[in-house]
């Protein structure tokens, strides 16, 4: 075989592998959009679930996904801002940035379920939380650090050294640069990342388990009180969200309708971490030609 | 004079308010470290106590076949060998990666050489998209899939190492291919000159130049992406059928290390013997994690790309 055939010849095989990964992506989300679409209604968005009878809902389950991601974040997004501002602005190159560096490594390999079974053993049982949304979102911000870390990192290391230099001409300290030169200039970076993280938190459910619990209590959407045991607003239930719901009703095995409830919830589970993907997208676009003056 | 002096030597505003965002941002930062350090000594010291206070061999837990440890064996030790699930992780782990491994870089290829511009335009969301799909709905659909497809061609229950590669390798694919595409990126556009100006053809500029080069960065991404493959646990959990059997080929149900933590650490009583048994295999997932972390330190330090 001449080397021009040889050429044609690995062309068109990479084209095809490159065609079947499309080909699965296309498979994946067409399975789960066809197959979960008509499994949505507003009764089932709307209703309690049930788990010995066909017909239940997932009210609950959203909305504890969306508390426990709201919490995660109110947690996680400071520790990771000041974690971020020290890497990029104060670190300096020596030992101790590289221990620090190496240390969200690890915690950023972590498999997912370490991590839950390390907040099941320090939140739940010896700080005696139980199994509560407060200890799931305490595990899901160990999950989000390393990565809402690396993301604002990265964006605080895009602003243009100028710009430090500019603030510290002004005669402004070190800190007043940061917090109203720099972070401006690198908001839009910063939240097309937590926006991204949020899509991850939301899905995730191995580090919830055994946190946050696999029970959804009944819960009074009127009662505001959050020391109530009933409010929806109480961070000491116990909560199971979307993602840990699906995997309940089908490993567990005793709903009679598992598949079409699994379906009808994967499907909202993607369309919200779609909104989610392309939001960050679009928000980040838009703030940046903003702030830039572009059209 | 002591008034100037002391107006003098004391910090100014300025410096006071840069004090005041070093402890914030160094308070947070200790915060991180406090975390993983204690992840690490937790971890450890709950799975060591299979070893130190139930005293089981470390030789016999890791090589045993038999896992039951609610029961005795023979000879009165319990029966805890993790070897199944030793041998089931890294069956699953490997085949993903081999299998993933070829497509990722073909789709990294067709995104840096062969169509840089529409191909990366179309191809970057395609990855994304990947990532973003939680493991509980690749678990859903491989349970609802790819189980039953195995069950009619091979019969038996469906579930098993096969289904689970299966699983993992859609998993591990973006991870791979996204670093992959670093990998091609990062190398100097004059490595691909010199080859093309010798006459090379685009495959053999390819295989002789760019893959040699991105070697390194290939093979950490690779890794990255057995790192992920070796730590997810619910989407294997539901299609690997959970028996903790010796597996024999590749349809019969086994059990990974994730997938029998994930099953049986709310079933067990917190400081007795199979609940000790199960953090010990946390502490191998731990071990594992570290393990990956430094490879790539390794070959991310013998393999940068010298200019």
């Amino acid at each position: 075989m001449t080397p021009n055939q040889t050429d044609k010849l690995a062309t068109q095989l990479i084209n095809f592998l490159v065609a079947v990964v499309v080909l699965i992506l296309l498979f994946l989300l067409g399975d789960i959009i066809l197959s979960g679409f008509p499994h949505i209604s507003w009764h089932f968005l709307t209703s309690p679930s049930s788990s010995f009878s066909a017909g239940g809902g997932i009210r609950d389950q959203l909305f504890n996904s969306l508390y426990l991601l709201i919490l995660t974040l109110i947690i996680s997004f400071p520790l990771a801002l000041g974690s971020a501002i020290y890497l990029s602005e104060y670190a300096g190159d020596n030992w101790f940035t590289g221990l620090i560096r190496t240390a969200i490594e690890v915690l950023s390999s972590l498999p997912s379920v370490v991590v839950g079974l390390f907040g099941y053993l320090l939140f739940v049982i010896e700080f005696h939380l139980g199994f509560s949304i407060l200890s799931g979102a305490i595990a899901l911000t160990f999950f989000n650090l390393p990565l809402l870390v690396r993301s604002i990192e990265g964006s605080l290391h895009a602003v243009p050294d100028s710009q430090r230099e500019a603030g510290i001409a002004l005669g402004l300290s070190n800190w007043r640069t940061i917090r109203g030169v720099i972070l401006p200039a690198a908001l839009p970076g910063i939240l097309t990342g937590i926006i991204l993280s949020a899509g991850r938190v939301f899905g995730e459910a191995a580090a919830l388990i055994y946190t946050a619990g696999q029970s959804a209590p009944i819960l009074d959407y009127t009662n505001w009180n959050p020391m109530a045991t009933d409010s929806f607003l109480n961070p000491m239930r116990p909560a199971e969200t979307l993602a840990v719901h699906i995997w309940k009703v089908n490993t567990e095995g005793v709903t009679p309708d598992a598949v079409s409830i699994s379906a009808g919830a994967s499907a909202v589970l993607i369309i919200v971490i779609l909104i989610f993907n392309f939001g960050a997208r679009a928000i980040g676009n838009h703030m940046f030609k903003k702030m830039t003056g572009g059209k | 004079m002591d008034d100037i002096q002391s107006k003098l030597k004391s910090p100014s505003k300025a410096s006071r308010e840069d004090i005041f965002g070093r402890v914030i941002s160094y308070t947070c930062i200790a915060a991180i470290i406090l975390l993983v350090v204690s992840i690490l000594y937790f971890i450890a010291s709950r799975g060591l106590a299979t070893f130190t206070s139930n005293h089981v061999n470390l030789i016999s837990f890791l090589t045993g076949q038999e896992w039951n440890p609610g029961a005795l064996d023979a000879h009165g030790h319990p029966q805890v060998g993790a070897l199944p699930m030793i041998v089931t992780s890294f069956s699953v782990t490997v085949l993903s990666a081999l299998v993933a491994t070829p497509f990722a870089i073909a789709v990294a290829l067709f995104m840096t050489d062969i169509a840089p511009k529409n191909g990366a335009k179309f191809l970057q969301p395609v990855i994304e998209l990947l990532v973003g799909i939680p493991s509980v709905v690749y678990g859903f659909i491989g349970l609802t899939v790819v189980v039953p497809i195995i069950r009619q061609i091979f019969g038996g229950t469906g579930s098993g190492i096969l289904a689970g590669t299966i699983v993992l390798f859609v998993m591990v694919l973006p991870t791979i291919t996204s670093l992959s595409v670093d990998a091609l990126r990062s190398i100097p556009s004059y490595f691909r000159s010199a080859s093309l100006a010798l006459g090379a053809t685009r495959f053999q500029t390819i295989y002789k130049v760019l893959l040699r080069a991105a070697m390194p960065r290939l093979l950490t991404a690779v890794i990255f992406g057995m790192a992920r493959a070796f730590g997810e646990a619910l989407a294997v959990q539901m299609v690997i059928g959970n028996a903790v059997l010796m597996p024999h080929n590749l349809i019969t149900p086994t059990s990974t290390l994730t997938s029998q933590l994930t099953t049986n650490i709310g079933n067990t009583i917190m400081g007795t013997l199979p609940n000790n048994a199960l953090w010990s295999l946390a502490l191998i997932l731990l071990l594992m994690s570290l393990v990956f972390n430094l490879l790539i330190r390794y070959i991310g330090k013998r393999g940068a790309i010298k200019s």
